[in-house]
């Protein structure tokens, strides 16, 4: 119980923080974050944004773990582990998609530009429309848990390609990314006031204790998810059997 | 071993002639989807970057249009107990395979025929770059296609899902051959396109090591 | 002396959450025929399937060996012959062009002495060359017989072995089943008194199905 009121207060601190501390040029107090040029306010979204989009992430690599368990033990649990994963993990990829899109309409001009990681993630939300849409199509219990899970191994399979090739195949925006120098013509680690992106140091305690925060958060509601689904199959059972 | 797939491959063709299950559906989707992408040109001149992407747009739909029929005709026929009792799994994907790789490059040899004829922009003027990206692309989309196609037959819903699940697990290779193929139709050496094969070489045997892991554990109910 | 076995180590099969049954154990050695029998959806072509190979168990295993050496999982097809209503044979060919077809998909050589012995003693000989669509049911169980035989397995499963057949063909399929068990292990799963009249030994699956399974 003790932990939950932490969450609650760590999740509250930080949802304020995020929106409510100030920005200003040059930050004094330990509650006002540094003006970054080119993203003004629009900064703060980085406390949401990026959990949501790391969480993501973890979602589907939790997933594929799972998925490869099930195959290994045939173990129905696992599947369900790895359906609760996955159910969290398109949640967070829409979210991750949706604040990106505000973020990017503010800073970069238009809501979607096909950057790398809009690609990436964009593949990320159709391997997950595509995982539950063969979920539910298939009856048997048992063939659903082996065919999803092959196919969410083949689909962690592709994942690494879209992190080598999209970069080299469209220019990116995110921090980090490549561009085009105009003077020379060539293609440079970019430079841009964007990229640069510095958090000072109460910047970065918000961003981590957020991440922290969240991840927590997630584990919390994957378990509540997964033991619901093994709740509801006893119930299942029960009722089947009476 | 590759007898045995061989074997399999043969009863297929045999088969295919016979039923022409895929064969007929696969001819009349590439002719209607050039005359579709034909006629909503007009007479506008398209880019060359354009035919390039549309190149990839009939393969892929085409693919998926045909591909499946390897592993859904037997699950529909309910000939797969007959194929588990007399083969083991790797000889069943590796004949499976055997014939959707033979059909990939009879389907997209005609669409690149068909191609280079109709489209005025569609120039191939590196040969031997577009050949070698074209092998590559067609033997990681057969693999591909093979395997989720395996996985459909068993899932029980047959047409719409099969593009769904490919799709995904497809546009990395397909993104790269995009770009391969204009690299080709450029006329750029393959000093220039070093980088997009290898990627595509790497999707090829990292898709064809995953199949044939995974294949058995799909095969076997 | 086939010296072939085949036995079932605490055997348990589960749908999703459903038992099926549990907790089996039997053991078929060298020659025989041996019986399984139980209510429809007892779960009887699970077993025999489970035999072959075809699906996997949820919990135990099933170990086949040949001279007290266990067979491999991927070379057990060659050992194993199987008969069963579901099984279904490719209709766009004759009944000569499926066999020849499994024998080089198997990699063996087609034994046309042994493929035109199985046909006369099946009566199907004079229809060989005609396309499997165009058979009757009882034709098509007969040829399944043949694919099952036609490469000497040493295991042969027969599930409701006489479902399609008259008289006249049960009769044959009994003989050639009394002939086959002379040298090799012949199992028949089936509710037919007459088809579990022939058999040595009989496994009643009933027994196996325990409904109260632990939730732990």
């Amino acid at each position: 119980m003790a932990w939950k009121i932490f969450l609650f207060i760590l999740l509250a601190f930080v949802s304020v923080a995020g929106v409510a501390f100030p920005i200003v040029p040059v930050p004094h107090t330990w509650y006002e974050f540094p003006l970054i040029p080119g993203l003004k306010e629009n900064a703060k979204i980085i406390f949401f944004h990026v959990p949501t989009a790391w969480l993501s992430v973890v979602a589907f690599l939790m997933s594929t773990i799972y998925s490869f368990r099930y195959l290994k033990n045939k173990n129905l649990d696992d599947d369900a582990k790895s359906y609760a994963a996955a159910q969290l993990g398109i949640i967070f990829t829409v979210l991750a998609t949706v604040t990106g899109a505000v973020w990017a309409k503010f800073a970069w001009g238009s809501f979607w530009s096909w950057d790398p990681r809009q690609t990436s993630i964009f593949a990320l939300l159709l391997i997950y429309g595509a995982w539950f849409a063969l979920r539910s199509s298939i009856e048997s219990e048992e063939k659903k848990a082996t065919l999803s899970a092959v196919y969410s191994i083949i689909a962690f399979l592709t994942v690494p390609f879209f992190v080598f090739i999209m970069p080299r195949i469209m220019l990116g925006l995110h921090p980090g990314a490549e561009e085009i120098d105009p003077s020379k013509g060539r293609i440079v680690q970019s430079s841009s006031p964007v990229v640069d992106f510095k958090m000072n140091a109460n910047m970065q305690l918000i961003f981590f204790l957020s991440l922290i925060g969240f991840t927590i958060l997630y584990f919390w509601m994957w378990q509540l998810g997964y033991k619901s689904i093994l709740y509801k199959d006893r119930i299942n059972k029960h009722s089947i059997r009476d | 071993m590759n007898t045995k797939a061989y074997a399999l491959y043969k009863k297929d063709f045999n088969s295919e002639l016979r039923t022409r299950y895929a064969v007929n559906s696969l001819a009349m989707f590439i002719i209607v989807a050039i005359s579709v992408i034909l006629f909503s040109i007009g007479n506008e001149k398209i880019s060359q970057s354009l035919t390039g992407g549309l190149f990839w747009v009939v393969i892929f739909f085409s693919a998926m249009s045909g591909l499946s029929r390897v592993f859904v005709s037997e699950e529909e026929r309910g000939t797969s107990l007959a194929l588990h009792l007399v083969a083991a799994p790797s000889t069943i994907f590796s004949g499976k395979l055997l014939f959707n790789v033979i059909l990939v490059f009879c389907m997209n040899i005609i669409i690149a025929f068909l191609y280079s004829m109709l489209f005025e922009a569609f120039i191939i003027r590196n040969f031997s770059l577009f050949a070698v990206s074209f092998i590559l692309g067609n033997i990681g989309l057969a693999v591909a296609s093979t395997i989720i196609a395996a996985i459909i037959s068993k899932a029980g819903a047959k047409g719409t899902l099969y593009p769904v699940l490919s799709f995904p697990i497809l546009l990395p290779l397909i993104l790269t051959s995009v770009q391969l193929t204009l690299l080709a139709n450029q006329g750029a050496g393959f000093g220039d396109a070093k980088f997009e094969l290898a990627i595509v070489f790497c999707y090829d045997v990292i898709i064809l090591t995953g199949s044939y892991m995974l294949f058995d554990f799909v095969w076997k109910d | 002396m086939s010296n072939y076995s085949v036995e079932a180590v605490e055997l348990n099969k589960t749908f999703g959450r459903r038992l099926i049954f549990k907790n089996l154990n039997f053991e078929f050695e060298d020659k025989g025929i041996f019986g399984i029998s139980g209510a429809n959806g007892s779960g009887k072509s699970t077993l025999v399937k489970i035999i072959a190979g075809v699906i996997s168990p949820t919990q135990g295993k099933i170990i086949h060996k040949e001279d007290h050496k266990e067979i491999p999982p991927e070379n057990l097809h060659n050992y194993i012959g199987f008969v069963s209503p579901y099984l279904v044979l490719y209709e766009e060919f004759s009944a000569y062009e499926n066999l020849s077809y499994f024998a080089r998909i198997r990699g063996v050589e087609l034994n046309k002495e042994k493929i035109d012995y199985l046909l006369n003693e099946f009566l199907l000989f004079d229809r060989r060359n005609d396309f499997v669509k165009a058979y009757s049911s009882g034709m098509k169980q007969r040829l399944k017989f043949i694919f099952a035989l036609m490469h000497s397995p040493k295991l042969i499963i027969l599930d409701e072995p006489t479902s399609n057949l008259d008289d006249k063909g049960k009769e044959s399929v009994y003989k050639i089943i009394e002939s086959e068990s002379k040298t090799s292990i012949a199992v028949i799963a089936s509710n037919e008194k007459s088809d579990l009249a022939i058999c040595e030994s009989i496994i009643e699956l009933e027994k196996f199905k325990n409904n109260k399974m632990n939730h732990s």
